[in-house]
């Protein structure tokens, strides 16, 4: 009887073990379906995962952008310790988003990338205050305690607050901040780094426990680092420069690659609730009220793009290239230690591609953003 | 069974149950009589914070757990997005266990067979705990990334089952090697007079003595298996899993906190699962522990 029993438990648990490895199998789809051989297989690298940030590049996937141009996209998904700048400098990804004073410090310790589309015109980065602290331009933060996410985000507010005439090491208290807002709405700090289209949306997500209601965007003040003069480039399409050098094949991708993710971001402009719903397929778990939130948000950092969608615009990339080489830290290090060569940024594929796609509107002069509503928790 | 076993079991899942209520109650009451802002010493938070936005009440991580994860139509309820996330977890984990058990096990059996591989290896094995696997993760992620034989690809999940397996094949490998040199030379030169070989030694002797370590090891094993997937699975965003889901829900902390908790209660339900089916598969080995070795 005993022998029986423990045999039926052997049972039970070889098939509990069997069932969990094989659904470790399944865990993930099958991705390597057969590809119509004409379709050229392109990886693209995100920075995180599937969220509206990406919104073109998920709606060109969606609305078979990329398949017209012969291309077959395969999106990779960010994660905490993926850097897609090095993951495109390995081989592992045909093109990848990166920020770019990141992706210009990988360049200078020798990842070999070029920027061929400056997706994002503007950048995205906020300091977040209650109204009463008064806090709405850089030189507000002194004898405040500011909070930042450090691991290279932090160089934008580094240089406004030194533009601003203030030390960042004895003038305000710099502390790390976490990736919720608590620290801020708790009142452990005084201004809170947030992205419009993510962190700055999840305040306005909350219920002010004063009122019962959600937060609304006059109990803040921000300061925009587009306006104190201090704005880095973010999101930018990168290419692998080797490749872009010899391969011709590869720069023929390239400019199809971009054609398709122009049409993508029109379409994320035009339609942001077709956009929104898109996105929410591929990320299931986010909130639907914050991704439709998120889209208009990248809508206005990417539109209008007076030159053309995706070109890089001079002006910004000196912006950027001098708070890089001269912005320190509190470690006293700059984002770069010299000017990067010619080779790290290219608008020749993206005009070809603005060429190639003639009369779409590809600078979006008439573009308007729409109102959102927020649901509590972005839900 | 007979009456007082069932009495015994009755009283053990009792005891748990009791376990569980008690945080329950610990919590609440905390919240409830706590200081609001915590306690800080030396600017070191050692009390967290009572508010609604730190400490949900259970009951509303338990409502929220029952509601729907987002307003969009197709959107599952988030306990079941939690449970399926947990299942691809320990799928992941259990794959893992399984690899590290199969190496560690075999470390074990080079390190018996040859002293010189004992004190060659050993230190290593040590050595490779003191890794972090934050600095691991993005190198195997990115050595997988290589990996293409014909029509196999390498899979994101499966950079995490090898972390997950880097952790458990450890305590497998040192309580392997306890347990098979545990036999007393009086037992090995009983089966030396019997002319039994290094291999006839291994299966009747060293082997079933080794199963009263081999178990805990394995408990080890798993609990580190578990650890490593959902460490992994957030450091590289590995789709489908809990770490990736405690991340994606942890960005409403503040708006929508007693939904962040919801894939912390699962991942530490998916521990407990693990051990249970650690502890199924012991049962089996029953008639080989006689006294069990705490690792």
């Amino acid at each position: 009887m005993r022998n029986m029993k423990r045999a039926v438990l052997g049972l039970a648990a070889a098939a509990a073990t069997a069932a969990l490895v094989l659904s470790g199998c399944a865990a993930t789809p099958e991705s390597d379906e057969p590809t119509d051989g004409e379709l050229t297989p392109v990886t693209l690298q995100l920075q995180w995962f599937a969220q509206a940030q990406f919104s073109g590049y998920y709606a060109a996937l969606d609305q078979g952008y990329f398949e017209d141009e012969g291309l077959d996209v395969t999106i990779v998904e960010g994660g905490v310790d993926i850097v897609p700048q090095t993951v495109l400098a390995d081989n592992q990804a045909d093109f990848a988003i990166a920020w770019v004073p990141k992706a210009l410090a990988s360049r200078e310790q020798g990842a070999g990338i070029t920027d061929i589309g400056q997706i994002f015109q503007r950048s995205g980065t906020l300091q977040v205050s209650f109204a009463d602290k008064s806090i709405s331009t850089a030189a507000d933060l002194a004898g405040k305690t500011v909070g930042n996410w450090g691991f290279g985000n932090e160089f934008e507010l580094f240089a406004g607050i030194t533009e601003a005439g203030l030390d960042p090491a004895t003038d305000v208290t710099l502390v790390q901040q976490n990736f919720d807002m608590n620290a801020l709405l708790a009142g452990d700090i005084d201004a809170a780094q947030a992205m419009t289209y993510n962190e700055y949306a999840q305040v306005l997500e909350a219920v002010n426990p004063a009122t019962g209601e959600l937060y609304q965007p006059e109990d803040f003040t921000v300061i925009d680092w587009n306006d104190e003069g201090t704005a880095m480039l973010q999101d930018a399409i990168w290419a692998n420069s080797e490749r872009l050098e010899s391969d011709e094949a590869y720069q023929d991708t390239a400019v199809k690659f971009l054609k398709a993710v122009i049409k993508g971001f029109i379409y994320a402009r035009d339609f942001p609730e077709e956009t929104s719903q898109i996105v929410l397929k591929y990320g299931p778990q986010l909130g639907a009220s914050h991704q439709l939130w998120q889209t208009n948000e990248v809508n206005k950092l990417v539109w209008p793009s007076p030159n053309g969608i995706g070109i890089i615009d001079e002006g910004a990339w000196a912006q950027t290239v001098e708070v890089a080489l001269n912005a320190k830290n509190l470690e006293g290090t700059t984002v770069i230690t010299a000017e990067p060569d010619d080779g790290a940024y290219t608008n020749e594929y993206i005009q070809k591609a603005l060429d190639e796609l003639g009369d779409l509107d590809t600078t979006g002069e008439a573009f308007a953003p729409i109102e959102v509503t927020l649901n509590e928790g972005g839900n | 069974m007979n009456s007082t076993s069932v009495a015994r079991t009755a009283r053990a899942i009792a005891l748990g149950a009791l376990g569980i209520v008690l945080l329950g109650v610990i919590w609440e009451v905390y919240k409830l009589l706590g200081p609001a802002a915590g306690f800080e010493l030396f600017g070191v938070q050692l009390l967290p914070r009572t508010s609604d936005v730190a400490m949900p009440h259970l009951w509303d991580m338990l409502a929220r757990a029952l509601a729907p994860a987002n307003t969009s139509a197709a959107s599952q309820p988030v306990w079941l997005a939690v449970a399926l996330a947990c299942l691809s977890s320990l799928g992941t984990a259990a794959m893992g266990l399984l690899v590290g058990a199969v190496v560690g096990f075999g470390l074990a059996l080079v390190m018996l067979r040859l002293r010189v591989a004992e004190s060659a290896i050993l230190p290593w094995l040590v050595l490779s705990q003191t890794v972090p696997l934050i600095a691991l993760a993005p190198v195997i992620v990115s050595w997988g990334g290589r990996v293409q034989i014909g029509e196999f690809e390498w899979q994101r999940w499966m950079s995490v089952a090898v972390i997950a397996s880097y952790l458990a094949f450890f305590p497998v490998a040192v309580g392997a090697l306890r347990g098979l040199q545990s036999p007393l030379v009086a037992q090995q030169e009983l089966m030396h007079s019997f002319a039994a070989g290094w291999w006839k030694t291994l299966l009747h002797l060293r082997l079933p003595a080794s199963v009263p370590y081999l178990i805990p090891a394995l408990r080890l094993g798993a609990a580190s298996a578990i650890i490593g997937t959902v460490v992994a699975e957030v450091s590289t965003g590995a789709k489908g899993g809990i770490g990736r889901l405690i991340i994606e829900y942890a960005q409403s902390g503040s708006s929508d906190p007693a939904k962040a908790w919801s894939p912390i209660a699962g991942a530490v339900l998916m521990g407990l699962a693990a051990a249970g089916i650690v502890a199924l598969v012991a049962l089996t080995l029953g008639r080989f522990r006689r006294n069990e070795v705490t690792a």
